[in-house]
């Protein structure tokens, strides 16, 4: 069931998908992560978390389909990826001569379909903006503005499985909360893989973390706090695990 | 308005110093001689002048067209930009000057020569200018547009061109400043009308005067050409950042 006020969508069951790196990966002849299993359950949000340079945004793109290497991603249903994905990544990536509308409709425009205008007003809605707002341009829009632009095209899409690469570390704390407590719901039911280097985030929207450790780095599980996300950021226990989590990543570094 | 007073500081000087040095006219006629010849010979200054406009015009539209086709055709084929990209260096790297002769062989004395050499010059700014912007697409885009399952024509045409055209733009702005050139070369080389022909038939006379007159038109068209180039640009581009002018009114 799409929670109250969300814009429907006719998505299938969100299928997980884990990443298979027998024997690690190479970028360019430097093993960038070592050998590796990473299980990302379906309907759920698991986060990755590690120190700049660990390898989580290629673990991400990995699983994009933007960096090949064969049989690394099998979705657990057994069909691939390719098609199923949605990717948000750090930067907005909002086109100058589009209007906010016309970003969010990009996708549709990309693959020369016709837009669903009113899926997208409904969503940029959903996302903050007025829509006097969805008539503005990219550079009539703030940081923070631009970024749930950035959220209203990705949801567009559609998806089940949505890839977001540090997505809101670009925008100021107040609005990272607001638009992490916006993401969580909206994103309810998909299979999302966050990439993020702020353990607050990862606490706060994940089902599970794993941590990105050693050289070359190997994800390792760490337990997440009780309660579903988005979990409030005054909990005590959240704040406590925010805590080991930072000294956890510090040693990692 | 301050470039009004720069021209007007500048004709009172050249004014200065024909009074001073008593310069004879056929070195350097002063700017109240140059503005009788245009008034005498306006109607052939006019005609003349009508001549290279159609010239420079016809010479931006196909430089233009070739350029752009040029530029696509090396961002969209590979195995073509091996053959093209050569092709592209020696169209500027032989001097119009050399080839003008040549050209005026091949298409006559009339105007096609003109419209040739001007679309040679055009040409090559057009072309790489856009062949650049082509290469620089924000590469996050692409990546984007690769998770939303765009074809390659999809994404050279709806992402890769626009995010090109404030580059074509700046092609486009040293086309419009470099256009008046190969027209008059043409004309020089061989022609029966148009300004360049103008001035050397005027030199050839000792009609100094009447050469300035035919320089000061075509000053005034290039300037208006490179004015209304700019203007149409910016209407065309409106996200194209620019912190440094305030739009030309």
């Amino acid at each position: 069931m799409p929670a109250k006020g969300t814009v429907s969508s006719s998505r299938a069951p969100a299928s997980g998908f884990s990443v298979v790196l027998p024997s690690g990966l190479d970028l360019g002849g430097v093993p960038v992560l070592g050998a590796c299993r990473v299980e990302v359950p379906g309907g759920r949000v698991t986060a990755l978390l590690g120190p700049s340079g660990s390898g989580k945004s290629t673990l991400l793109r990995l699983v994009a389909g933007l960096l090949r290497m064969q049989g690394a991603v099998v979705a657990e249903d057994g069909a691939p990826l390719a098609g199923r994905i949605a990717w948000m990544a750090q930067q907005d990536l909002l086109v100058p001569w589009r209007d906010a509308l016309g970003n969010v409709t990009l996708g549709a425009h990309l693959r020369g379909e016709k837009p669903d205008e009113a899926r997208a007003r409904a969503l940029l809605d959903q996302v903050g903006l007025s829509a006097p707002d969805a008539r503005k341009t990219p550079a009539q829009l703030s940081g923070g503005m631009r970024q749930r632009v950035a959220l209203a095209r990705t949801l567009m899409e559609d998806r089940p499985v949505v890839l977001m690469d540090e997505p809101f570390s670009a925008v100021d704390a107040p609005t990272r909360h607001r638009l992490q407590e916006l993401a969580a719901r909206l994103l309810a039911g998909r299979t999302v893989l966050l990439v993020t280097h702020d353990p607050l985030e990862a606490l706060r929207l994940a089902d599970r973390i794993l941590v990105l450790t050693g050289s070359p780095a190997v994800p390792v599980e760490v337990p997440v706090p009780e309660g579903a996300p988005p979990r409030p950021a005054r909990d005590a226990a959240l704040l406590d695990a925010q805590a080991a989590l930072l000294e956890r990543l510090a040693e990692a570094a | 308005m301050r470039g009004i007073i720069a021209a007007a500081g500048l004709i009172a000087l050249w004014q200065g110093f024909v009074w001073i040095t008593q310069v004879p006219p056929f070195l350097l006629p002063s700017p109240w001689r140059v503005a009788e010849a245009l008034l005498a010979r306006w109607d052939s200054l006019l005609q003349n002048a009508l001549v290279t406009g159609a010239e420079i015009l016809l010479g931006l539209l196909l430089g233009t067209l070739l350029g752009c086709a040029a530029a696509l055709t090396l961002a969209a084929w590979r195995g073509g930009r091996r053959w093209l990209l050569p092709l592209l260096l020696v169209s500027q790297a032989v001097p119009v000057f050399a080839i003008a002769p040549l050209l005026t062989l091949w298409f006559g004395f009339g105007m096609a020569s003109k419209v040739a050499m001007a679309t040679l010059i055009i040409f090559f700014p057009v072309a790489t200018a856009f062949y650049d912007g082509l290469r620089r697409t924000e590469p996050g885009w692409l990546d984007l547009a690769a998770t939303m399952d765009a074809t390659p024509a999809a994404v050279l045409w709806r992402l890769r061109v626009p995010a090109a055209l404030p580059a074509l733009a700046s092609g486009l702005r040293v086309a419009a400043a470099v256009a008046p050139i190969g027209a008059v070369v043409g004309e020089w080389v061989g022609a029966s009308a148009g300004l360049g022909y103008m001035m050397l038939h005027a030199n050839g006379r000792s009609q100094t005067d009447v050469m300035f007159a035919a320089l000061l038109v075509l000053a005034l068209m290039a300037l208006a050409l490179w004015f209304c180039m700019d203007r149409l640009l910016r209407r065309a581009i409106p996200w194209q950042p620019d912190q440094l002018t305030e739009p030309v009114r």
